[in-house]
Order: structure tokens, then C-alpha cells, then sequence
């Protein structure tokens, strides 16, 4: 055996050299955000109108409800006495707090998955049509450990997003968070984190066989995702549409996001925030699942990247621009 | 002017066949569909979910909202279809520096790559007003009489947005590739206060004198007046009439397209000089 393939096959070796590849891969995006300071006003602050445009549509609807109240209607009747339309008023309040939390939660988790659609997904096509591509295929380490430092290096650059929002959410929209388990709540976010980006790192690998699609496929991953995967409102919402709604749930709950912001939200707002109506599983359920979420889909990824590499190899399509 | 007419005729043929040979005419018509309408439906469910928590239809604040939503698809589709058209050619298919150096005006280049997004912006507007009249009882009816001012406002209000999306693609001839960014973040101020889903009263003071200095905020709301003039919202803009808005948005159109000259002029400028012009960040 040759020194080179003694080399090659020691696992010592091999694990340094991946995990400087994770860390080589991640270092351009966290370094390179940091010296282009204009990122953090496109990134960080200007999304957060976005986000606030959905909070001021629950702060409307409260305020009409709460001015209804006033007038004396309470729900779908005339208020009984000022006792009943005080009880009326508190729980609008606390229904619009509830809600504007979920957006606030929706918001930060929207952060991360544009981050694995533009930044991850689209990746492996975008470093095709650079050039880059052909060279991490020559270099030695595993392709896996590359698509690892893009995920490690888009999660620390969205965090600054993340933050944001969730600070926004808390001292300029007012919101209130009741978390009494921490522990687990750390767990849900990273377990969603883990399974969003290997979701993230099984797309890149498809998107590189899909070739020119792959953009507008990021581009209606976006607004549909938001939807069926309930980022602004509980996911529980559709489920009480008759027909087609439960159908859309269930197809959206694919995506890691949808149970992780449930359970985020019943860690963050109590499992009686809206009444307790609208939550699709208790958190642990929804815990087991994420996880399973995250070995499947980063197994999946491994596998994809594989073949779809022999593929496009076989195919020619690997070096390719602009297909 | 023959230039001009051709740069814009062939860059706009360019841009339809950028954004639509992709994939089949078909497919193309619903990927063109379902983005806008799926953005509907997530306020479809917020009202909803509002609605069976407070026990409490609100028919009137449904329908602003969705009509102001409908036409904010021109907002975000023009003016991303403006700048990116800057960032597009120089980082994703790095063209940039060859239509550059040709003999044509970049302005109007990327006024003819903007066409095919507001066509198919204008589509998509379309088939959502008419799901929300048709399945979801969108309050709308507009007046034979109404029509010609609807056309009009809707054209100065496109106009604006152009303006806009020139300065906008003026400024990220110096920054890095932010087209996400400011996809999604300018359309956000206009999200906010312009009074696109809510009215302007629910805004603090503060946030109330940006939404009137905006005339987007002007076009909106004579939109609105004509399409669905029995909602009854408070918008805080009842002493304008609609004369009064039209010569805004005319005057606005005037001054934002002279801004835009100028913003875009600058912008070229400062990337030359700092060599931007074709950079790269591939970070």
C-alpha cells in the first residue's frame, strides 16, 4: 500500500480533512458577511417590514374586534353586561398577542428557509454556473462535508436575521413569550435547523440535475411553503378548513419548519394560547418526529448527492453553464 | 429614439424568453399563478384563524385586505424585475460588462427586461381578484364610468413603480448581491405604509406620515375606492378626492422618474470609478 492510500484510508485523516472542509466551506460566508456591512441593513433590517406588515394585519383585526366589543357586540352576540365585554376585550388581546407571537416565530423561521433554499438548494447549481463546481469535485474530501460548511456557515449568517426578528418581535411589537421548558425548546429548534438544511442538502443535489429550473423552483418554494407550512398563522388553521385544507397541512408538514414552528409555538405560548384549537401534536410527538426528519433526510441527501453526481458525471451536465 | 425603441423591443423579448423558456407555456402559467394566489391565501387563513378564535367574521377588513394585496403583486414583481435585472446580468450570468459596452442606453435596457414581469404581474392580479370575488366573497364591484380612471391610476401607479425599481437598481450597481434582500425589504416598506392590508390609522403617527408621503399609498387607495367603493374602511384618506390622487400620482410619476435618472446616473458612476461595475460575490 502506497503512503497516499495509507493515508486515504486513515479515518484520523479523513475526519480532519473533512472537518476542515466544513470549516473552509462555512468560513467564506460567515467572514464574507461580516466585511460587506450592507448586509446587515438588506438582510437583517429590511425583511423585518415584511414581517411587521403581517403583524400590523393581527393589530387591525384586534383593534376592530376590540372597537365591535366597545360597541357592544361580543363575539357573535350583544354583550350581556360589562363584565362580559371586559372578558371579551382581555381574550382579544390575548388572541392578538398570541397571534402576533406567531408571526414573530414564523417570521424568524422564514429567515432560515430562504437560507436553504437560495443559499443551500440552489447552491450546488449556482457553483456550477461560477465555475467553482468542478473544482470541490476534484478536491479529496466528501462532497457531504462541503454541503455541511454551506449549512453551518447559512446558519450562523441567518442568525443575524433570526435575532433580529425576534428582538423586533419583542421590544417593538410588544410580544410576550412564557417559556417554561428551555431545554426543550432548544432541542425543537436545532432538531428543525438540523432537518430543514438536510432537507436543504438533498435539494442541492437535485436542483443540480434539474438544472435552470432549480431558480424558479426556489422561487415558488417560497409564498406556497409559507402557506401550507403555516409561518404566519398556527398550522391547526387549515385543518378546520372543510376539504381541501387538512390535505394542504399535511403536504406542507413535510417540510421540517411546519411541526417545529407547532411545537416552537406551544413552548413559546403556552399549550392554551387560541384556546389550545389549533395545535397539530403535542411537542414531544412532534420532537420524534422532527428527528426522524433529520436522520431521513440527511441519509437521503448523502445518497442523492451520490448518484446525482454519477449522473450529471455520465451526462456531461456537471461542468455545464446556463441549462 | 429608433435606439431607444429597439434596445427596448429586443430587451424585452429577451426578458420574456429569460423568464418563460424554461419550461412549457403550461407550466409557466401556473408557476406564474400559484406564487401569487398561495400569498393570498396566507392571508386567507390569518383572517380565518382571527375569525374562529374572536368568533367574528369581519367581511369588510377581509376584502381591503385582499384587494390591497392583489395589487401589491405589481409592487413586488416590478420592482424586483427592475433591479434584479442589474445584479442578474453581473453575478448569475456575468453579461453584464459585454450589454454594457454596447451602444445602447442601460436604462431603458432594463425598462424592456421589466416588461415581462409586469405582464405576467398583471395576469396573476387578474386571476386573483377574480378567485376572491368568485370562491372567496371578496366585496368588489367596479362602475362602467370608474373604468377609465381604474386605467389610468393603475398606469401612473406602474410607472411609479418603475421609477422606483430604477433607483433601487442604481443602488445595487455598489452593493453586494443583496437581490433577496431588497426583494424582499423595499416591497416591505410598502408593505407596511402604504396601507396595502391594513389602513393607515392602525400605523403610529410617525408610520402615518411616511404611508402619505409615499404615493404608492395614494394609488392604493383610489384602487381600492373604485373597485370595492362599498367597504366602508377608514382609511384616513376620504378628504382627497379622486382627481386630487390622479394629479399625485401624475406629479410623483414626473418627479420619481427624474429621480431615477439622476440615482441610476450616480450609482454608474460610483461603481466605474470603484470598478464595480462587473464584480462579483459569490460568498
Amino acid at each position: 500500500m502506497s503512503a497516499a492510500t495509507a493515508r486515504r484510508t486513515d479515518w484520523r485523516y479523513r475526519i480532519n480533512l473533512n472537518l476542515h472542509a466544513v470549516v473552509g466551506r462555512s468560513y467564506p460566508r460567515i467572514v464574507g458577511a461580516n466585511r460587506e456591512p450592507s448586509w446587515i441593513f438588506f438582510e437583517a433590517f429590511l425583511p423585518l417590514l415584511g414581517i411587521a406588515a403581517y403583524v400590523f394585519i393581527y393589530q387591525a383585526f384586534g383593534d376592530r374586534a376590540i372597537a365591535a366589543i366597545l360597541g357592544g357586540t361580543c363575539g357573535d352576540h350583544a354583550c350581556a353586561d360589562a363584565a362580559e365585554r371586559d372578558a371579551f376585550i382581555a381574550l382579544a388581546k390575548s388572541n392578538t398577542n398570541s397571534l402576533i407571537a406567531s408571526v414573530v416565530l414564523g417570521g424568524t423561521m422564514v429567515a432560515f428557509w430562504l437560507n436553504v433554499l437560495w443559499s443551500m438548494a440552489s447552491q450546488l447549481y449556482w457553483e456550477k454556473e461560477i465555475g467553482n463546481l468542478q473544482l470541490y469535485m476534484m478536491a479529496p474530501m466528501n462532497r457531504m462535508a462541503l454541503l455541511g460548511g454551506m449549512a453551518v456557515g447559512g446558519m450562523v449568517m441567518t442568525s443575524m436575521r433570526a435575532v433580529s426578528t425576534l428582538i423586533a418581535g419583542i421590544f417593538v411589537f410588544g410580544v410576550v413569550f412564557q417559556v417554561a421548558n428551555p431545554l426543550l425548546l432548544i432541542a425543537v429548534f436545532f432538531a428543525t435547523l438540523i432537518a430543514l438544511y438536510g432537507l436543504g442538502m438533498m435539494f442541492a443535489s437535485l436542483y443540480l440535475l434539474w438544472g435552470r429550473e432549480a431558480w424558479n423552483l426556489s422561487a415558488l418554494m417560497e409564498e406556497p411553503i409559507f402557506f401550507s407550512s403555516g409561518f404566519y398563522f398556527p398550522l391547526g388553521g387549515l385543518l378546520r378548513i372543510p376539504g381541501w385544507g387538512p390535505a394542504v397541512a399535511i403536504a406542507g408538514s413535510f417540510i421540517p419548519a411546519s411541526l417545529g414552528l407547532d411545537a416552537l409555538r406551544q413552548l413559546t405560548l403556552g399549550t392554551t394560547a387560541f384556546g389550545g384549537k389549533f395545535w397539530i401534536f403535542d411537542v414531544t410527538t412532534e420532537l420524534e418526529i422532527l428527528i426522524l426528519m433529520c436522520i431521513v433526510f440527511l441519509i437521503l441527501a448523502r445518497y442523492c448527492l451520490a448518484y446525482l453526481e454519477t449522473l450529471a458525471k455520465r451526462e456531461g451536465k456537471l461542468t455545464s453553464r446556463h441549462q | 429614439m429608433n435606439t431607444y425603441w429597439r434596445t427596448f423591443k429586443t430587451a424585452a423579448w429577451l426578458g420574456w424568453e429569460m423568464d418563460s423558456n424554461w419550461t412549457e407555456p403550461w407550466l409557466f402559467m401556473v408557476y406564474s399563478v400559484v406564487k401569487p394566489v398561495a400569498g393570498a391565501f396566507i392571508l386567507v387563513l390569518m383572517y380565518t384563524v382571527f375569525a374562529i378564535i374572536g368568533n367574528r367574521q369581519d367581511p369588510a377588513a377581509f376584502s381591503y385586505m385582499y384587494v390591497g394585496n392583489s395589487f401589491f403583486i405589481f409592487v413586488a414583481s416590478v420592482l424586483f424585475g427592475t433591479f434584479q435585472v442589474i445584479q442578474s446580468d453581473r453575478e448569475w450570468y456575468q453579461t453584464m460588462r459585454y450589454v454594457y459596452i454596447a451602444p445602447i442606453s442601460y436604462y431603458v435596457y432594463i425598462l424592456g427586461r421589466a416588461v415581462s414581469k409586469i405582464a405576467v404581474a398583471a395576469f396573476a392580479v387578474l386571476i386573483t381578484l377574480v378567485f376572491g370575488a368568485l370562491f372567496l366573497g371578496v366585496q368588489m364591484h367596479i362602475s362602467l364610468e370608474a373604468v377609465p380612471l381604474f386605467v389610468a391610476s393603475t398606469a401612473l401607479g406602474l410607472a411609479v413603480l418603475l421609477a422606483i425599481g430604477i433607483c433601487l437598481g442604481g443602488i445595487s450597481f455598489l452593493t453586494a448581491k443583496h437581490t433577496h434582500g431588497l426583494a424582499e425589504g423595499i416591497p416591505g416598506i410598502f408593505y407596511v405604509f402604504c396601507g396595502v392590508l391594513f389602513p393607515l390609522s392602525v400605523l403610529p403617527g410617525w408610520g402615518q406620515a411616511i404611508g402619505r408621503a409615499i404615493p404608492l399609498t395614494y394609488w392604493f387607495d383610489i384602487t381600492r375606492r373604485l373597485l370595492a367603493p362599498t367597504l366602508g374602511v377608514n382609511t384616513t384618506l376620504t378628504g382627497y378626492s379622486d382627481s386630487v390622487i390622479l394629479l399625485l400620482l401624475l406629479v410623483s410619476s414626473v418627479g420619481f422618474f427624474g429621480l431615477s435618472v439622476l440615482v441610476f446616473k450616480a450609482g454608474e458612476y460610483f461603481a466605474r470609478k470603484a470598478g464595480k461595475i462587473d464584480m462579483t460575490t459569490s460568498y
